[in-house]
């Protein structure tokens, strides 16, 4: 397996030198040290397996590439992901997977606040507990929350689904909670096991989802403004 | 933007190593705010021995002569110099004010000496020489001005008080109205910058009688805004977010130190980081440590 040195090359050597690799190959990423914006960008389908702690950005608007971060992540992991994965072993700080509009990315951790906020069809499996303000406005995928969530949970959410396994410290404006159907409990099923989560009982998680009274302006309520 | 680092020792063992770990941790946080960048540096007091960072807004300034006139040992640090006196702290505040006005005084304690310019962190420590210092305690910030002029004196840290020191990412809005109030119980400001308002009403509120704690509580109860702070005193180091935690913050402690910075590459070159319980505080959450036993 090649190996790609963040001592040795900088960010963007780094990431022309992935950009460039033919599909099908596999790369390690060392010493990433915290560095930001790793395997951004990439269309290739490749795996890359990100040796440590990384910084801001890693994998964002990726459309291939399935990347795994053996550490914690900063910020904005997986933003705007189109396709492929991103498996984080360690913790993601905040706004982990926004504006995902495909893909799916994984947190073996937790999540911080504002996890996929404004996420637009992306697919995010958190095993631990997500921040406040998780999937604010929040327009079309999928979140699944093996843990708690914070407050604020799916504030101002258009169409995007979460379910989550554990205790939900407070749900924002027009998110409200929703009866299982069996095909929510089919996806729940798939998607635990597509992230290899042992922990979540598909049947017992809480579905929230907008209670649609934001959904369009409202003329007649104009005056109140 | 801006970055911050902090670095509180736990054991003496490291103290030699203080000057480099922060200029590493300063330099790592250079592209988060290129304009300006301040450190404070923490080392063991001489008791009764009070000092004073000075600076001359013009080069050549004559620190020996300033010195004979106030009867205080000089230590000169690049073009700034640093006055040690065991006289009443407030006396000797006063007698550099009528003597020598043009001078800012940057910061005086018995532990604390700061150093703060518009430049390069990289320049800055090299000028200041902060590689080589010794310390059980520093905190430093590295600046991208959004609400106030690129000026040395509003860059960071603001130091209030003696052995206060006051670092902050993000930007106050309600300064404006909480700086009115505050000059009115009698507060005196010297620029018009949104960070030295929150610098001293910590101030304000630790002369009062609060704890570093009880002091920043009453600052996300004042002060609007985005703020990540790091606030430092002879024997502690806190750290507070917004309620939105709109900047970021990282912790990383072990036994020997608990670090902080805006992002996690300051903390990777740190000794055995790779060990370290690695956290980020959450919105509103203060964390204060206290320095356990005065180390010789």
């Amino acid at each position: 397996m090649d190996t790609l040195n963040c001592d040795e090359l900088t960010t963007r050597q780094i990431n022309e030198r992935l950009r460039n690799l033919p599909d099908g190959s596999k790369v390690f990423v060392s010493q990433p040290r915290g560095k930001h914006s790793l395997a951004v960008g990439l269309t290739n389908r490749i795996d890359i397996i990100i040796d440590g702690n990384a910084g801001y950005y890693i994998g964002g608007l990726g459309d291939g590439p399935d990347i795994t971060v053996l550490g914690f992540v900063g910020w904005g992991v997986g933003e705007n992901l189109m396709n492929g994965t991103i498996r984080v072993q360690g913790n993601a700080s905040e706004s982990a997977g926004s504006s995902a509009h495909g893909g799916l990315l994984v947190v073996e951790g937790d999540s911080s606040l504002r996890t996929g906020i404004s996420l637009k069809g992306g697919t995010i499996a958190v095993a631990g507990d997500v921040g406040a303000m998780s999937a604010f406005m929040a327009q079309a995928g999928t979140i699944l929350v093996g843990g708690n969530a914070g407050d604020a949970l799916g504030d101002s959410l258009y169409e995007a689904t979460i379910y989550v396994g554990g205790g939900i410290r407070s749900l924002g404006s027009d998110a409200r909670i929703e009866d299982l159907t069996e095909a929510d409990v089919l996806i729940v099923k798939d998607l635990a096991a597509l992230a290899g989560f042992d922990h979540i009982e598909p049947e017992n998680v809480k579905k929230v989802a907008s209670a649609k009274q934001l959904y369009n302006f409202d003329a007649v309520k104009a005056h109140k403004y | 933007m801006c970055g911050i680092i902090g670095l509180h020792l736990r054991t003496p063992a490291l103290e030699g190593e203080l000057g480099v770990l922060a200029t590493q941790m300063l330099e790592a946080m250079t592209d988060r705010g290129p304009d300006s960048a301040g450190i404070a540096i923490y080392d063991d007091a001489r008791p009764g021995v009070t000092r004073y960072s000075l600076r001359s807004p013009a080069m050549g300034y004559d620190w020996t002569g300033l010195g004979d006139l106030l009867d205080a040992e000089v230590r000169l640090v690049g073009t700034d110099a640093v006055l040690s006196s065991s006289g009443d702290p407030d006396a000797f505040v006063a007698r550099l004010g009528s003597k020598a006005p043009e001078l800012d005084l940057v910061s005086w304690g018995q532990s604390l000496e700061v150093f703060k310019d518009v430049g390069s962190p990289r320049e800055i420590c090299e000028r200041y020489g902060i590689r080589s210092r010794t310390g059980y305690q520093a905190i430093g910030h590295t600046r991208m001005a959004t609400e106030s002029a690129v000026t040395t004196q509003h860059s960071h840290p603001f130091s209030p008080a003696a052995d206060l020191c006051f670092v902050h990412n993000g930007s106050f809005s309600n300064y404006f109205t909480v700086r009115r109030d505050l000059e009115g119980e009698g507060v005196r400001f010297e620029t018009d910058n949104d960070t030295e308002v929150g610098a001293r009403l910590v101030a304000l509120e630790m002369a009062r009688g609060s704890d570093l704690g009880d002091a920043l509580r009453t600052l996300a109860k004042t002060m609007d805004g985005f703020y990540t702070l790091l606030v430092s005193t002879k024997d502690q180091f806190a750290v507070v977010r917004d309620p939105f935690a709109c900047k970021p913050a990282v912790v990383a402690e072990t036994p020997d130190y608990v670090a902080m910075s805006s992002e996690y590459r300051a903390l990777a070159g740190l000794p055995d980081i790779e060990k370290a319980e690695v956290f980020e505080p959450m919105p509103e959450e203060i964390h204060t440590w206290t320095r356990s036993t005065v180390m010789s």
